[in-house]
C-alpha cells in the first residue's frame, strides 16, 4: 500500500524501533507501515469508531478518542514520538494540543493545509468568499477545519512558545518542494518540532 | 428444575487438592467442568480461554445439555468464525460457584455428604480465576494466545491480566468493567432478596426437600434481564403492545407483551439454573474492584500487564457497564504504559449486544486475535 505522501515522509523520519502515537490515525495506514517497515511501537487515537474498527480489525493497537479531551490519560513521555497528523486545524485548541504533544513525548510530527497557498489566497481575493481547494475541500459551515492557519502562523507560535523546529517539509500538488516562499508556494506543511 | 440439573454429566477434570480462596477459607477439592473445541497445536501456542457470564457456560458452541439450545456464542465460535476453531483450541469452563458441573453450592460438601448450599464459602471473581488457572495447569499450557470475555467474562479477563499477566499474550473485554457499581448491586440485590423471599428457598437447603425456589429466581432473573436490554430496544420490540387480547384486562394477567416476555425469561431461566449459584455468583460480582487491592489506583493494577494486548469493547447502549466504565480501564492501561485498544460499538440491543449480531465485533474480535505480522 503506498502512503499518502506527507505520511510517507513521517513514515521515513522515525527511527527503527521507537514509540509513537499517531493522534488521529485514521483506519491505521501509517500505525501499520511504521509496525512492518521500521519496527515501530506504533499506537493510535481515532475518533471514528469505523476508522477504529477497522484499525483493530488490521491488527493495530488504536484507542477511540479525542485530541482535544483524551491525550490527558497519557503519562509524561510515553512516547519518543507524537504525530498529528492534517488533524491540527480541527482542534479546539490546536496551541493546547500541541502542548500536550510535547509532553506526552519530546518530539513531534505536525502536518497541516496552508491557508496562505496563492491559490487560497487568490480565491478569497477574487471571490471573496472562504476558499474550496483540493486540501480544503469543504465549505465553511460544513468543514471540521476550525482553525485555519499558515506557514507564517504556525512559525510564529512555535518562536511564541519556544519549541524548536527541527525539520520541515513543504508540499505542492504532492510534490516535495523547496522551503523558499513556502507559505506562498507550499500546500501543505510538515513540521518536526521539539522540546526546547 | 434444579434436581435435574444436578443430574447431567459434564466433561470434567476433578483436583483433589483444596484451593485457597480470597475469604481466606479453602475448598476441600474442586471439580471443573468444561468444553474444548479445536486441536491444541505442538507448542500448546494457540489456545483461547473464553470466560463466561454471570448466568453463561461451558456449552459456548454447542449444544446446551438441558435446554437443548445451541451454544450461547456459536456465532463467534467455530471453524471459520471469528475465533476460528480450525485455528485455535479453544477452551471454556464453567465458573466456580456455578451450577453446570463447576463446584457450586448445590455441589457435594465431602466433609458431610450433603449439598454445601449456604455452607459454601464465598468466592471472588479472583478465586473463579484460580480455578481456571489450574485447568489451564492440567491442560499442559504454559501461555495462552488469549482470554476472551463479555460482561463477567471481561472480569474475569482483566482478573487474568493482573493477577496471571505472564499467562496470556492478548485480552479481549467486551462490555465489562473494573468493578461493580452501586447500581450494579443495587439491582443484584433486588434478585437475591427475591430468591431468599421465596418460602421454597428454605435457607438455601432446597436440595432435598423436592421444592425448589423458582418462583424467587424467577423474579431475579426478570429484574437483571432488563438491565441487559436497552430502552431503545424494549421500545421496538414489544412498545406498549398487549399480549394476545385486543384490550386491557383491568387484572394483574401479563397484560403487556413485555410482562409476557419476562415471565417467560424468568421462568425459563430456573430450568437451567440453580438459586444457590445464583447468590453466590452475584456476590462474587458485587466484590469485585479491580483497583481495590491497589489503593484503588487501577493503573497500578496493570502495572504488570504491559506485555499483554488488551482490546475492550463496550456499546452505546449497554447502560449496565456503560463506555464510561471501559474507558476508565483504558485510561488506566494507557498510564500503565500497557498496549491497549478501544472502541464504542453502536448497537440497538443494550448490554446483550455482545451476544448478539453485531458484525463490527466480529471484525475486531478476528483481527485483535491474529498474530501481528
Amino acid at each position: 500500500m503506498t502512503l499518502r505522501t506527507d505520511l510517507a515522509i513521517i513514515a521515513d523520519a522515525v527511527p527503527e524501533g521507537r514509540r509513537v502515537l499517531d493522534v488521529g490515525c485514521g483506519d491505521g495506514t501509517l500505525l501499520s507501515a511504521l509496525r512492518r517497515n521500521r519496527n515501530v511501537d506504533a499506537r493510535g487515537l481515532e475518533l471514528d469508531a469505523a476508522k477504529v474498527t477497522a484499525a483493530i480489525a488490521a491488527g493495530e493497537s488504536v484507542v477511540q478518542g479525542d485530541a482535544n479531551h483524551d491525550l490527558d490519560a497519557y503519562p509524561d513521555d510515553a512516547f519518543d514520538f507524537a504525530i498529528l497528523s492534517q488533524t491540527l486545524q480541527t482542534t479546539e485548541r490546536p496551541d493546547l494540543v500541541i502542548e500536550q504533544l510535547l509532553r506526552i513525548a519530546p518530539r513531534a510530527f505536525v502536518s497541516f493545509p496552508n491557508f496562505a497557498h496563492w491559490r487560497v489566497r487568490w480565491s478569497l481575493m477574487r471571490n471573496g468568499r472562504m476558499p474550496v481547494t483540493r486540501l480544503i475541500p469543504v465549505a465553511w459551515y460544513e468543514t471540521p477545519n476550525i482553525h485555519h492557519l499558515t506557514i507564517s502562523d504556525f512559525r510564529h507560535l512555535m518562536v511564541e512558545r519556544n519549541i524548536r523546529v527541527e525539520n520541515a517539509w513543504f508540499l505542492s500538488g504532492g510534490r516535495l518542494i523547496s522551503d523558499s516562499a513556502a507559505n506562498w508556494r507550499a500546500e501543505h506543511a510538515i513540521y518536526q518540532i521539539a522540546r526546547s | 428444575m434444579a434436581t435435574l440439573l444436578h443430574h447431567i454429566q459434564h466433561d470434567h477434570i476433578h483436583i483433589s487438592a483444596p484451593l485457597a480462596l480470597d475469604s481466606g477459607q479453602n475448598l476441600p477439592e474442586l471439580t471443573i467442568a468444561y468444553q474444548s473445541y479445536g486441536t491444541l497445536n505442538a507448542d500448546k501456542s494457540n489456545a483461547i480461554l473464553i470466560c463466561h457470564a454471570l448466568t453463561g457456560d461451558q456449552y459456548v458452541a454447542s449444544n446446551h445439555p438441558a435446554t437443548g439450545k445451541e451454544g450461547w456464542w456459536v456465532r463467534m465460535v467455530g471453524p471459520g468464525k471469528p475465533i476460528d476453531t480450525d485455528k485455535y483450541f479453544v477452551i471454556c469452563s464453567n465458573v466456580l460457584g456455578s451450577c453446570l458441573g463447576t463446584t457450586g453450592p448445590a455441589s457435594i460438601n465431602p466433609a458431610t455428604g450433603q449439598p454445601y448450599a449456604m455452607s459454601f464459602p464465598v468466592i471472588t471473581i479472583a478465586d473463579m480465576v484460580r480455578a481456571q488457572a489450574k485447568l489451564i495447569d492440567h491442560l499442559g499450557i504454559d501461555q495462552l494466545h488469549a482470554v476472551v470475555g463479555g460482561s463477567m467474562g471481561g472480569m474475569q479477563t482483566l482478573v487474568w491480566t493482573v493477577n496471571y499477566p505472564q499467562r496470556l499474550r492478548s485480552a479481549i473485554v467486551i462490555a465489562s468493567a473494573a468493578r461493580h457499581s452501586a447500581q450494579n448491586i443495587a439491582f443484584h440485590e433486588v434478585g437475591r432478596q427475591a430468591i431468599m423471599a421465596d418460602p421454597h428457598w428454605q435457607d438455601g437447603n432446597f436440595y432435598a426437600s423436592g421444592l425448589n425456589p423458582t418462583k424467587g429466581l424467577a423474579v431475579a432473573r426478570m429484574a437483571a434481564h432488563i438491565t441487559y436490554l436497552s430502552e431503545e430496544g424494549l421500545t421496538e420490540k414489544f412498545g406498549r403492545r398487549l399480549q394476545a387480547r385486543d384490550i386491557k384486562s383491568f387484572g394483574f394477567d401479563a397484560d403487556f407483551q413485555i410482562e409476557s416476555y419476562l415471565r417467560y425469561q424468568g421462568l425459563a431461566f430456573t430450568d437451567r439454573f440453580d438459586a444457590n449459584a445464583y447468590l453466590y455468583i452475584t456476590r462474587a460480582m458485587d466484590y469485585y474492584d479491580l483497583a481495590e487491592p491497589y489503593e484503588g489506583r487501577l493503573a497500578l493494577a496493570f502495572s504488570k500487564a504491559k506485555d499483554v494486548r488488551f482490546t475492550l469493547v463496550s456499546f452505546d447502549t449497554d447502560w449496565l457497564y456503560p463506555t464510561s466504565e471501559s474507558r476508565r480501564i483504558v485510561q488506566a492501561l494507557q498510564g500503565a504504559g500497557a498496549s491497549a485498544s478501544f472502541v464504542e460499538l453502536s448497537s440497538p440491543f443494550g448490554h446483550d449486544s455482545f451476544l448478539l449480531d453485531c458484525p463490527p465485533l466480529d471484525r475486531l474480535i478476528a483481527g485483535a486475535l491474529n498474530n501481528r505480522g
